[in-house]
Parts: structure tokens; sequence; C-alpha cells
């Protein structure tokens, strides 16, 4: 197990380091930074100072040490727009987006494994093939169009739900993070009034995981169901309850927790489009209104930030699924 | 001469029906779900409308000129200055929204379709060749395709605009780089097991050229599932040309495909101007279902693994 | 004598697929005396994993059970409410599978698998039913079986597994066990051993079995009576050493024939010629007449299960080795 984690960590420092690589040339070395972090109406000899002051004389190599150099300590420099430290400005929008993302899986599981749980048990039942139609205008339906429609219902039609913002917050979690950014966490979920403006936006991002989780799910039980391990549970004249609780929901689970635990990062990722239509303050709204103004340090460091998710998810999965999946996990001892 | 083939050909015909041809029985497989020949008639509207969109859009919403801001977030129904009516209503540029959605959806189309066709050509070719070299080429390849799977396409898309600047080349371009992965691996899943077939072992035999191996023999045997990707891949494609476009990275604002007309729509949205954003959304929804049901009966019909 | 443990009388089985309706079981009865092994013999598709199916009540769409009786200790599961027919099963009858290897969940511990049983027929604690699954595991000659119990499917061999599944079988010590092809996909030596065990247990417990099987051999070492399906029927049936020693039916002495240990050496191989029919749309008369070394005009039309010989049933027109035929 430890080798496994070990040589796992290596692997993921080098896609790290890759993709480090990867945006230190697609954001600097593209266009030219000089253009950007110097003031237009500098003259000459301002210029070249600052070109020596920011290190943008030194070959392309020496540059990407000094940039990576500089991330192993937290600075990934500072936002144009806000001047503040990028990583700062990235990491007090984080709570918004991760409650946002975590919201949108629980309801994703809570609709979606019933639902397909149901359609793959009855598989010829008129609900069932409603259900499946569902899941493939779920799949098709455009995301921020669909929050669109919500906030013209729900908000601008009949009024019950507030259309943008993240409402009141609560502060629970105060930490001391890296050096540059004391960052006190703020949470909409703790309050009524943060609930329900979390409610749109979630069931938003939620809908096209709720489709995947029911074709997942239905898929898993048509299959399962046909094992002979299931006939056999049958044979023992255990409940109906428990065949399909036990030892249908079981085998189910494994595929399921580990496509949904992947599947984290690209609700995160997604929530850029949610947060845009709903103005929820998170990473996502950040770096689209980063991109457009073309605040570099913020768009680094978003993308550094996401990246390090990205592998500590996958990371994260892959230990769960062979804790859930026994025949992994003698795999794993044995290599 | 060509007339005694012609009358030689005719009475021919009506007993060539019979013969099953795979691509018969592959035409009345795909026919047998109605949902999805109503789905391929759908879209072959919907395409149509898009090719002669300036041919029967009553107005060309692009040209400025046309344009009237005295008409501007008028309602469906309403009869603009122009003298004509707006059936789905007009945007706060006076724009006419069923031009607008015609002339939007040939360029969500344009972009959608090019995108994936570009792709699935880069994607087929790498594919095969990591197939055929296999060794180094195929770790190379694959670990890029791993590599680029493991992020979701919106945040590479996203990447790849941040690097490039916004505009309608760059999305493509982005488009490409999201999806020649999902060619790739699906081409090279397939090539992999045709390459050791006896067919391939006698073209090798025959000391064809590679180049005639691969794309000769090769490929054509790769084509189902590559031709359920695409399909699925267009609708994808779309899908995220109007996300960007919303987002602002996409299209220039004075010729909106639908992502865009829905973005402009959003600000009027609160103040119940629905039908700015509401239309062309149904318009993006209708082509993107109909295409996915078109892709998942394809998937039914050229998986060999459920034939019966 | 007590009533018999099982009498299947007439039971039909017929699966509706939207090709048609396959009858795969028609017509067949037998009977189990308390304590004694049936084996049921013929080749895969001749509707013996269904009648064993039938018994415990597990056919699943588009199959049903059609007609017929299925009287075990004088109740007709046939007629019996799913809940009653759940308290039977794994209960007062068994069954055991072909695959050890999909027989066991994959997800869950032995000793789960295992409790479970125990406690979905009996309330007793978990610790209670732990004990009587251990007793069980070292029962089937399982070593160390507190340890076994901890460990997963994947960590067993496929005959382990087997003895594994047999166990469970055993757990409440079952007046009827319907074991399908049990033995097909171990090792030649394993399956000698299991056949050993489960001979010992049947004979100690009283247990009664159907050893449902495409291997003569098996049947000659373990079983009492033999019943042999051809399509969906049942074309004889009798005691063990008889129908093998001289069986009535031409089918049969086809199968017995094309065991190659009964060849002499350099002989070629006997075969029954031609292929077993498509249970869809059989058509009518017997069903094994295409392939018929006996056939003639009569065979066109169906002939009837009856008793040739005292003890022995067939259903043929033109039974082998009748008194009759051997005087001649």
């Amino acid at each position: 197990m430890t080798v496994y984690l070990v040589r796992r960590l290596v692997q993921a420092l080098f896609v790290v380091l890759a993709m480090s690589v990867i945006v230190f040339i697609g954001v600097f070395a593209i266009g030219d930074p000089v253009e950007i972090l110097i003031s237009p109406d500098a003259d000459q000899i301002e210029r070249e100072r600052a070109v020596r002051a920011l290190g943008l004389d030194l070959p392309l190599w020496h540059q990407y040490l000094v940039f990576l150099g500089n991330a192993l300590q937290g600075d990934l420099g500072r936002s144009f727009v806000f001047n503040e430290p990028a990583l700062k400005l990235i990491l007090q929008r984080m709570p918004a987006t991760m409650e946002l993302a975590f919201g949108a899986m629980f309801i994703a599981l809570l609709v979606g494994l019933p639902l397909g749980l149901y359609a793959g048990l009855r598989p010829n039942s008129p609900a069932s093939k409603t259900i499946m139609a569902g899941s493939i205008l779920g799949f098709s339906l455009p995301t921020f169009w669909v929050g669109l429609m919500l906030i013209m219902v729900f908000a601008v039609q009949l009024g019950w739900l507030p259309s943008t913002g993240r409402g009141e917050t609560c502060s629970v979690l105060g930490f001391v993070g890296l050096q540059p950014c004391n960052v006190g966490l703020q949470w909409s979920w703790l309050t009524g009034d943060g609930i329900a403006h979390m409610m749109m936006p979630a069931i938003n991002l939620a809908l096209f995981k709720i489709s995947l989780v029911i074709r997942l799910t239905r898929a898993g039980v048509r299959e399962t169901m046909l094992m002979d391990y299931v006939k056999f549970a049958r044979a023992k004249g255990l409940s109906p309850a428990r065949v399909t609780f036990v030892h249908v929901f079981k085998n189910i689970l494994i595929p399921v927790v580990t496509v949904v635990g992947l599947e984290l990062g690209s609700t995160i990722a997604f929530s850029v489009v949610t947060e845009s239509v709903f103005a929820w303050p998170g990473m996502g709204k950040l770096i689209i209104d980063s991109i457009n103004v073309l605040d570099r340090p913020v768009i680094v460091a978003y993308l550094m930030i996401i990246v390090l998710m990205f592998i500590a998810i996958n990371l994260i999965v892959d230990l769960t699924y062979s804790m859930l999946d026994p025949r992994v996990r003698l795999e794993t001892k044995g290599a | 001469m060509s007339q005694a083939v012609m009358n030689g050909a005719a009475p021919a015909a009506p007993r060539k029906d019979k013969v099953e041809t795979p691509f018969r029985r592959f035409v009345s497989e795909f026919a047998e779900s109605k949902v999805a020949m109503g789905g391929l008639i759908v879209f072959t509207i919907i395409a149509l409308v898009a090719i002669f969109a300036s041919w029967i859009a009553p107005q060309n919403p692009y040209d400025l000129a046309q344009l009237d801001i005295m008409d501007g977030r008028m309602e469906p129904g309403t009869v603009g200055g122009a003298g004509f009516t707006f059936w789905l209503g007009t945007d706060d540029q006076g724009r006419d929204m069923l031009s607008g959605i015609m002339y939007g959806l040939r360029i969500s189309l344009i972009v959608g379709a090019g995108s994936a066709l570009i792709a699935c050509v880069v994607g087929a070719t790498l594919g095969l060749l990591a197939a055929y070299a296999g060794k180094k080429t195929d770790t190379v390849i694959m670990r890029l395709v791993d590599l680029q799977l493991s992020f979701p396409s919106i945040l590479v898309a996203l990447m790849i605009l941040a690097f490039l600047g916004k505009g309608i080349m760059n999305v493509v371009i982005a488009l490409v780089i999201v999806e020649w992965a999902y060619y790739a691996r699906t081409v090279r899943g397939t090539a992999l097991v045709e390459r050791r077939r006896e067919y391939i072992e006698a073209a090798q035999c025959l000391a064809l050229p590679t180049h005639r191996i691969l794309f000769r023999h090769l490929l054509p045997n790769c084509l189902p599932p590559l031709i359920v990707v695409a399909t699925m891949q267009v609708a994808r494609a779309i899908a995220l040309e109007a996300t960007l476009s919303f987002l602002g990275l996409g299209v220039p604002i004075t010729e909106p495909s639908l992502g865009l007309l829905i973005a402009n729509g959003y600000e009027y949205m609160l103040s119940g101007k629905y039908w700015i954003s509401f239309y062309p959304g149904i318009a993006l929804l209708v082509t993107i279902v109909s295409i996915n049901l078109v892709g998942d009966q394809l998937r039914d019909v050229l998986n060999p693994r459920l034939k019966k | 004598m007590a009533a018999p443990t099982l009498e299947v009388r007439n039971l039909r089985t017929h699966f509706f697929t939207r090709a048609g309706i396959v009858k795969a079981v028609d017509d067949v009865s037998f009977t189990v005396e308390r304590g004694k092994v049936l084996g049921l013999v013929g080749e895969s598709g001749s509707g013996k994993s269904v009648t064993g199916f039938s018994i415990i009540g597990l056919v699943d769409p588009p199959g049903r059970v059609t007609g017929g009786q299925i009287l075990f200790q004088g109740r007709d599961l046939a007629k019996i409410s799913e809940e009653e027919m759940r308290d039977l099963r794994g209960n007062r009858i068994a069954m055991i599978f072909q695959d050890p290897m999909m027989t066991l969940n994959p997800v869950l511990r032995i000793d789960t698998q295992m409790i479970e049983t125990v406690q979905a027929h009996k309330k007793v604690s978990r610790e209670e039913a732990r004990q009587r699954a251990r007793d069980t595991l070292g029962m089937v000659g399982i070593p160390s079986p507190d340890e076994r119990l901890m460990a997963y499917p994947h960590q067993f061999s496929g005959g382990m597994r087997q003895r594994v599944a047999i166990a469970i079988a055993l757990l409440h010590e079952p007046d009827l066990i319907v074991a399908d092809e049990p033995t097909t996909a171990l090792d030649v030596t394993i399956q000698g051993q299991i056949l050993a065990e489960v001979q010992k247990l049947a004979q100690t417990t009283g247990t009664s079995l159907i050893w449902i099987t495409h291997d003569l051999s098996v049947v000659a070492g373990l079983a009492d009576d033999v019943a042999v399906m051809y399509a969906g029927r049942i074309v004889e049936k009798g005691p063990v050493s008889e129908v093998l020693d001289a069986p009535l039916h031409p089918y049969t002495a086809g199968l017995i024939g094309s065991v190659p240990s009964r060849n002499k050496r350099g002989e070629p191989l006997r075969q029954i010629p031609g292929m077993t029919p498509s249970l869809l749309n059989l058509p009518p008369g017997c069903a094994f007449r295409s392939r018929c070394p006996r056939a003639a005009e009569a065979c066109m039309a169906e002939p009837g299960i009856s008793e040739i010989l005292p003890g022995r049933e067939t259903r043929c027109f033109f039974p082998m080795n009748t008194p009759a035929e051997q005087a001649a």
C-alpha cells in the first residue's frame, strides 16, 4: 500500500510539474508580458528597469525556475485588478465554489441513485422510460440556459428564490492558511438565506450529474442483476430488500463512487458557468472576469490550484476505490 | 451506349433492393427507432434552415443597417418599423430574434461540425499511429490523451482561450484541442484489435506502404465507433461553443451565435423579457437533443457487442 | 414409507420471447425420495437447469412456470406465495450453482454472506450465526474456518469457493439440495473430492439431492436414480445401474456411447449425429427422431412416457434392450 501511495504521489508530482510548464509558457511566453505588466506611458528607461526587476531579461528556463520558486513559497503574483496576492483572491473564493460543487454532487446522488436504481430494477416500466428520456434531456440541456430559465421561473415569475449572489454567510472555520493569506472561511449553507441562494445554482450545476448518476446506476443494476451471485443470494432466501441494497447496491456503488468522485473536479470546473449565471462569487466567476480583463497572475493561480485539486481528487478517488473493492486492494498490496 | 446501359440497369434495380448490403441493413436497423428517425429529420431541417438562412430569414441580423434601435426589445408577434412581424420578438438592438436564431444556428453548426471534423482527422491519425507504431509513439500519444482527458473540457477550453485570447478561430482551436483526444482513444482502441487481424498481416506481407495500410486498410475498419464518437462530439462541440460564447469568450458580439444571443438576453431576463434568451436556448436544445438521439441509435446499431 | 421429499408432476416452464414461446421444460415428472440422489442428465439446452430453477422458484421473466405441480413434502411450490417460497429457499431447499467463481458476491466477506443466510431464516444472534457458519465450513473440509470467514471470495481457489457455496447450502440442513452442475467448472481431482463429500453429507443428514449434470460418469458414481432430459422433456428415467447398463431410449444409449472411457481403445468415438433441435417452435412428434437410428413413421406422433419395465420409464415407441428385443 505504501509503495503504491508513494508511486502515485511521484506520478502526481510529475503531472503538476508538467502542468506548471504548460501554464507558464501559455500565460507568460505567449504575448508580451511587458505590455501587460508595465504601464503603457512608462518611458524606455523605466521599462528596462521594470524588465530587469521582473526578471524578464533572463532566459526562459531561468524565468520558469524563478516562477516555480515563488510558486513553491505560495507567491503566484499579484492581481493587476485587485492589487492583492492572486493566491489569496482564489482561496477567498474557494469556499463558495466548494460548497456549490458539493451541494450539486449531493443533489445528484440524492436524486440520481434512487431513480437509476428504479430504472434498473424495472427497465420496461413507463416510469423508467420517462426517467431515461429525462436523462437524455439532462445531458443535452445547455447548463447556462437552464440557469437562466430557473431564474426566470423561480426568481422573476414566482419570486420564490433569490436570483443571484450568495446571501448571508456564516464564518465557521477561521484558519490561518499559507503565509500571505489569512482566510476566514465564509459558508452559505449554514444560514437559511444562504441555502435559499444556493438552491438554484446547486440544482443547475447538478442537472448534468443527475443524468450521469442515473445512467451509471441503471446500467450497473441491470448488469449486476444478471450475475450469478445475485441469483445465488436470492436462492439463499434473502429478502428482496437485502438482495437489492446489499448484494446489488454495494457492487454498483464502486463504479458510481469512482465516477462521481472524478466528477467533483469537473463539477468545480463547470461551476464557472453556473457562477457566471447566478453571480455566485466563487473561483469560477473570478477566472472568467480575470480572463476578460487579462489579469494574468490570477489566471495562473487559478489554473495551478485547479490542477493541484484535480490531482488530489484523482488520488483520493483511487484510494477510496481500492478501499471499496477488495480485489483492487489485494492487487495494490501485491504491487 | 449509355442509353443501353440505362435500359439494362432499369429492370435490375427492383431486384437489387432485396439484396441485403451492410449499408441497407444499417439503414433499416437505424430506422427501427422512431425517436432516432425523428431526431434525424429534425436535425436535417435545422441544418437546412442554417444553410439557407440568408434566403429564408426575414432580416440579415449582422447587417447593422437593417437594424433599427427603435424596434428594440419588442415582444414576440409585434410588427416592426420595417413592416414585417417579429414572430419571436427582438433583442436590445432591434434584431429580429427569428433571423438571429437562423444565423446563429449557422455559426453554431459551422463551429461545432468544423471543429469536430478537424479534431476527428487529427485524433484519428494520431490514434492510428499510436496503435500501429506501438512502443514509444503509443506511450507518448496515449499519455497525452490521458492527461488531457483527466481535465474537463470546459477547463481545457478556458485555459486555451486564456492563452490565445477570444475570437471565433481561437474557439475552434480550443474545441479541436479539447476533442482530439476522444477520437484518438477510440481509434486506437479499435485499431489495436484490428491490426492483429489477418488482412493487416496480408497487407504487410505485400509490402504496402505504411500510409496505405493505415488509411486504406486499418482506418475503414475503425470507422463504426469513430462515427458514433464524431456524432456525439458534434453535439458536445456545439454546446461548448455556446457556453464559451455565453461567457463572453467566443464569437464577436456583432455576429452572435446562439450562446451569445442567450447571453445578450440575460440582463433583460430579470425584467421579464424572457424571449431574448428563451428562443435561442430552445433552438440550441433541439439541435443538441436531435444529434444526441441520432448518436444514441448509431451507437446501438454500430456496436457489435449489442448485436443479437 | 413417508411421502417423497419432492414430487414433480407435469411441470411446464415456458419462456415467452419476442421470437416465440420456448418450451424449456415440457411435461416433466419425477420423484426424489428422502435421502436419495437423482441425477438429472442432458445436453446443454435440454432444460435441466431450468427444471432446477423452477423447483426453487427462480425462473426470471420472460420465463414462467405455466403448468404442473411441484410437490415439496406435499406442498405445491407452484401455488405458494413468493413470501412462503422465500421462507423455504436456502432453508428447506438449497441450491448450488455451476460456476463457483460467480456465485459468491465479490465485494462481501464470506462471513457476511454466510451470516445473512443464517439470519434470513433463524432469529439468532450474529455470534450464534457466525458459530454456525464456522461449523459448516469445517464440515465441508475448509481448514481454519475462523480465518477464512474474514476473507473475500477472490482469496479462494475455485474448489474452495464451491466448498463455501456448498457450506452455505448446508447452513440450515435442508431437506433438498438442487445442485446445478456444481463440479463442471472444477479440476477432475477436486471434482472427485467434492462428490465424495457431498455423497457422505447426503447420507448422514438425510438430505435429498438433485444433481444436474451432463456428465454420465458423475451420475454413475453418485446417483440412485437418473432422469435423462432431451429438448425439454424427460426421455428416460430409472435406477442408475439399470439405465446405464441397458438403456431403453436411443438417446440415452447415444449418450452412454459417447462417453470416451466406455469406448474401447482404438475404436472410433461414437457420437450422436446432428444437433440439439431449437426449442423455439419444436415440430410435433418425437424431438429426437431426426437424430435417431430407430426412427420410423410412427415417430411423427408424440410418444408418451410409459413404464416399460418395473421402475423404468421411457418416452419412445421403439425402446431398446426390452426383454422381447433381447430374446429376439
